[in-house]
């Protein structure tokens, strides 16, 4: 609202200069003062801009000032008045005049404009790094250069003033140093080898500070702390690199420990402005120490810290805390550390008064969940969902959802967990979760009878979720039959109940339930009339919904004219779905954006996810591939007429032939796959398998966590290979810590022609599984289906490191652990040849280490296993004893399972 | 920080930004996730409560948010000695002031100057520079004076809030 003398302020018209010479300097200022009040105040201005441009060109401080105030506050960087202003600003920076370039400098960056990045980009560095300019402008120059950086990085041209840049580090005055770390921090993530040398500066630079006494730094103590937003952005800028050289690294470790004491010393003021900036260092060295993750002291320390502020008094740093926390659960030697807090962390979920907060200890309870605490925080959170802040259920239910499913010993514990978030929270149930449940429920067997009898209880409930309706009628119709005996529910007891959910529900769950009565009428003969009769009421045969209508006289029609045997290979139990990336993984990381993502697997699942073609969501794409249109129906039968679903291709028959694209079981493992397999532990070339049609060779490369294997598919007929689909399966142990990407081949492979297939691999966590290699295609009449085992194992990601004996002997010790050593002893199955036991060890990819163990007839090796999460160094020893033709295997690795598998694999090699 | 929006945008973001904020009891923390509107999860608003007025700025993940909550303490105790005991009144009559003031502690959206004396330094600098040229603040001033020397009976709270006094009339706030 303005006041009425606000625009009486102004000459009539309302270009008001244009053409009025009357106006002076003073007023063209004042009114476009008013002007930027008026828009500050929410009103728009339609005027008043070219004024504010001419005034960019006045000679006078005041007036330029206020022009270029207008400008940036109020021009869209898509204005046509930039060309003006490009120029005034131009002139301004060659003007020589601090105080004007600063000005133009402080506009360029508040615009941003990709225009002006084109005009000044190639300018800025210049000033940024000429020895005469004044600090002030430098200051701005690096935060106006930065500024452009970010929003056209293209257009910022990399050249000799980058290594002056980061000599800024050196500069005398700390605002300088500021602005230039913050420029340098962005520099360096993209172009980390440029500004490699800014690492030892911003070291000596943080240790200075760090060890000053708190008046040396004068202005820039605040609050008894010395600089503290230069020591956060100097942290910050060595967050872009791994921990520096070991010189510059005990440098850097002891400023982290002195950070780390001072937060013990007593405050040097009551004032919460030194406790934050104390703090803020503090946070940010931490944040360092996680990123390093190398130093198991510091981490320890750092997570006790953080303990502390999860019940300190002042709220922010209970957030922040918490925050921390969840990057350092992902650390394996904070892990355990961090499940310690576990009540505390409970506790914020009941009684923290901010949201931001309670959402803080959702995610934290969420990064340090795993197999020991899972069934404690799944149910913590199940409880809090039942108060929870709206704005997060959603992402409550994912996460539940996810853990359920993760740490699932027991999966009757499962779908008990599901079945309560339904009924605690059905409305921010999404599909994929139940979706998810249903996958798991076909996919075992073990647990199929206790989700039925489980459902069919919930379904008593006289209200129940929509999405329960789901979940009971797809189960019941799977697997109704696991509890027809028993009396109490009956087949007919099944029908009446899910029938009276039937009319209170939407299109979508009640084409889903008519799905499941055809179902029934295979299940149970005894309830065929009582659904033909539903089936054939006004109500469905009439009703006004299409897809409705069509699947009741589709289904009428197919329990009428189908005879049992073909009705029951049309309504056979739905397939096993393949392995997929869970679909409620992919919904949380839409949700909360990649970023946020804090678990390193899931992060890697994602990768691994395309194996499978892709996360498409809903399983229905698993079953349906005649199904022309999606819809909810999770049958496949979709709008299009009855399908089979998915018929195993041993069950034989007309069906069969016709739709044997589908997706189908897969074949056992091919006889001496396992033997194929060994051959490959400790090499890396070859045939992987062979049989009169087919031959698949291998060949693959391994460096640190990552690989590539190039897999050849031979026809060795004079016939194509038709629909030739090879798939990778990983179980979903396996696919959180080995992440595979591959692309789809073509589906015809002629006769006498090789194709190839390439995967890449990267090794995330430590892993015992293999991969399976499924390869189905038509040849001929017959359909084809192979699996041999894939030789992708831990060992391949060795690095061989060599050391002398005493190291060796050292670091043995350091392993003694009886978690950390693993031994077995064994028959030789093999000759025992001195030389080569030797090749297989180098083969298996560790370093052979001569004249380190005192009896020559040992084999001592030694190496590191790199993985995407951390790097686990391995020691091992081999005594032959020749008389007993035996082996004594001993690995010591700081990874309990590591030993245990790297012994496994290399001892089937002797 | 250094988002540049269409108006109608940049107004809806003031909006939802003041209803978040306002809701919000003291002593609960001073960091809440970005509304739908701005920038998504990576965003956070960082505010601060002085009496009616609320300082809240918008950061992305390479902000240390307790190094923006002092930054905002060092904004206003910097408003405080250029005002010489700043009120409501004065960032409403010279909100250009506050802007020159604001533009040396933060550039585009990232952190410029910490040190408030260097701050104050420069605004000095521009006030001669001003004077020199018989600049517009002369009248607004001697309104401020003249408001703050009439006993409104709404205006004499004094609240204490670190080492600020703030004067409050009225509301406003500002991103």
């Amino acid at each position: 609202m303005l006041p009425a003398d606000e625009f009486s302020a102004f000459p009539a018209s309302p270009t008001f200069s244009v053409g009025d010479k009357a106006l002076d300097g003073y007023s063209k200022k004042k009114y476009v003062c008013k002007l930027l009040f008026i828009f500050l105040l929410g009103h728009d201005i339609d005027f008043g801009h070219m004024e504010a441009v001419n005034l960019l060109s006045s000679n006078r401080y005041t007036e330029k000032q206020i022009g270029y105030l207008f400008i940036s506050v109020l021009v869209n960087s898509n204005s046509e008045l930039i060309r003006l202003i490009n120029n005034a600003i131009k002139n301004d920076l060659a003007s020589r005049n601090p105080t004007f370039m600063g000005l133009a400098l402080h506009c360029i960056a508040n615009v941003g404009s990709r225009e002006m990045a084109e005009a000044f980009a190639g300018e800025i560095p210049k000033i940024l790094v000429a020895g005469d300019t004044m600090d002030s402008v430098k200051q701005s120059a690096a935060l106006c250069l930065l500024r452009l950086y970010r929003t056209s990085p293209d257009l910022v041209p990399m050249g000799d003033w980058t290594s002056r840049v980061v000599h800024l580090l050196n500069d005398q005055h700390l605002g300088v140093v500021t602005a230039a770390t913050s420029l340098i921090t962005t520099l360096a993530q993209k172009n980390p080898e440029e500004f490699k040398t800014s690492v030892s500066l911003a070291v000596s630079r943080l240790s200075r500070i760090v060890t000053s006494a708190s008046t040396d730094l004068q202005d820039y103590t605040y609050y008894f702390v010395p600089a503290p937003w230069l020591s956060v952005k100097l942290l910050r800028l060595l967050q872009c690199y791994p921990p520096p050289d070991p010189a510059v690294r005990g440098r850097l470790t002891e400023c982290l420990e002195t950070i780390l004491n001072k937060a013990q010393e007593p405050p040097k003021s009551k004032k919460v402005q030194h406790s934050n900036a104390k703090n803020a260092v503090l946070f940010e060295a931490i944040s360092l120490i996680i990123h390093h993750d190398s130093e198991p002291n510091l981490l320890v320390r750092a997570c006790n810290q953080l303990g502390q502020f999860l019940q300190h008094r002042e709220t922010n740093l209970r957030y922040l805390a918490l925050e921390s926390m969840c990057t350092l659960a992902s650390s394996e030697f904070s892990h355990e550390a961090v499940k310690t807090h576990i009540e505390t962390v409970t506790n914020a979920l009941k009684t923290e008064r901010d949201v931001s907060v309670r959402q803080r200890a959702v995610d934290l309870l969420y990064a340090m969940c795993d197999r020991s605490n899972a069934q404690q925080i799944v149910a913590e959170m199940l409880s809090y969902l039942e108060t929870a802040d709206y704005s997060i259920r959603e992402e409550i239910v994912l996460k539940v959802a996810i853990l359920a499913e993760k740490y699932a010993v027991d999966y009757t514990w499962y779908v008990d967990t599901i079945l309560n978030l339904i009924r605690i929270a059905g409305d921010y149930v999404s599909e994929e979760v139940w979706y998810r449940v249903i996958q798991i429920v076909i996919n075992r067997d073990d647990v199929q009878g206790y989700a039925a009898k489980t459902v069919f209880e919930a379904l008593q409930a006289p209200a129940c979720h929509e999405n329960l309706v789901k979940v009971g009628g797809y189960i019941l119709g799977e697997f109704g039959n696991l509890i027809a005996g028993d009396p109490r529910s009956s087949p007919l007891i099944q029908f009446n109940l899910l029938h009276s959910k039937f009319h209170l529900c939407s299109v979508p769950t009640r084409a889903l339930l008519l799905s499941t009565y055809i179902k029934f009428v295979n299940l149970f003969p005894e309830v065929k009339t009582t659904i033909q009769d539903v089936l054939r009421s006004d109500s469905q045969l009439k009703n006004a919904d299409v897809e409705l209508q069509q699947r009741a006289v589709e289904y009428l029609r197919l329990s009428t004219v189908a005879s049992t045997d073909i009705l029951a290979t049309v309504l056979e139990e739905m397939p096993p779905f393949p392995e997929r990336e869970s679909s409620i993984l992919a919904k949380l990381k839409k949700k909360k954006g990649p970023s946020t993502v804090t678990d390193l697997e899931e992060a890697k699942r994602e990768r691994s996810a395309d194996i499978n073609g892709g996360p498409e969501p809903a399983p229905a794409s698993a079953s349906a591939t005649s199904t022309p249109s999606p819809s909810a129906d999770l049958l496949g039968l979709g709008a299009a007429p009855p399908a089979p679903v998915g018929p195993p291709p041993s069950s034989g028959g007309l069906l069969v032939d016709v739709f044997s694209d589908s997706p189908s079981a897969v074949a056992p493992l091919a006889p001496g796959s396992e033997d194929n397999f060994a051959r490959f532990v400790c090499k890396n070339n070859g045939v992987l398998f062979e049989n009169q049609l087919l031959q698949i060779g291998l060949k693959s490369e391994f460096r640190q966590n990552l690989g590539r294997m190039f897999i050849f598919y031979g026809n060795k007929t004079s016939t194509q290979f038709l629909s030739f689909t090879p798939t990778l399966i990983c179980s979903d142990d396996l696919r959180a810590n080995l992440s595979l990407q591959t692309k789809p081949v073509d589906p015809t492979v002629d006769g006498g022609a090789q194709v190839q297939q390439v995967v890449n691999i990267e090794c995330v966590s430590d892993f015992t599984e293999a991969p399976v290699l499924n390869i189905q295609f038509r040849y001929g009449g017959t359909f084809q289906n192979v699996s041999v085992k894939l030789p992708i194992t831990l060992n391949k990601f060795f690095q061989p490191t060599e050391m002398a004996s005493q190291d060796f002997f050292q670091r043995w010790k350091q392993l003694s652990n009886p978690q950390q050593e693993v031994q077995n002893i064994f028959k030789a199955k093999h000759p025992m040849d001195t030389e080569i036991t030797k090749a297989k060890i180098i083969g298996f990819g560790s370093a052979l280490l001569e004249e380190v163990d005192p009896n020559p007839a040992n084999f001592v090796g030694a190496g590191i296993i790199h993985t995407k999460t951390t790097q686990i160094g391995c020691l091992l020893r081999l005594e032959p004893n020749l008389q007993a033709q035996m082996y004594r295997l001993t690995l010591r690795t700081s990874k309990e399972t590591v030993s245990q598998r790297l012994c496994e694999l290399l001892s089937e090699q002797f | 920080m250094g988002l540049r929006e269409p108006e109608e945008i940049q107004q809806q973001i003031v909006r939802e930004t003041f209803h978040l904020v306002l809701k919000r009891d003291d002593n609960i923390c001073n960091f809440l996730e970005g509304g739908s509107l701005i920038g998504g999860s990576d965003y956070k608003l960082i505010y601060r409560h002085y009496a009616t007025l609320y300082f809240v700025f918008c950061v992305d993940s390479s902000e240390s948010e307790l190094g923006i909550l002092d930054l905002i303490q060092v904004f206003v105790e910097t408003l405080d000695k250029c005002f010489e005991n700043v009120c409501e009144l004065d960032l409403i009559f010279h909100m250009d002031k506050v802007h020159y003031i604001l533009q040396e502690v933060v550039m585009g959206g990232m952190v410029l100057e910490t040190n408030m004396n260097e701050i104050v330094a420069q605004m000095e600098a521009q006030n001669r520079l001003e004077k020199s040229e018989g600049g517009l603040s002369a009248a607004p001033a001697r309104a401020v004076s003249a408001v703050k020397n009439i006993n409104l009976p709404e205006i004499p709270r004094n609240i204490n809030i670190g080492d600020l006094n703030i004067k409050v009339p009225n509301l406003s706030q500002f991103v």
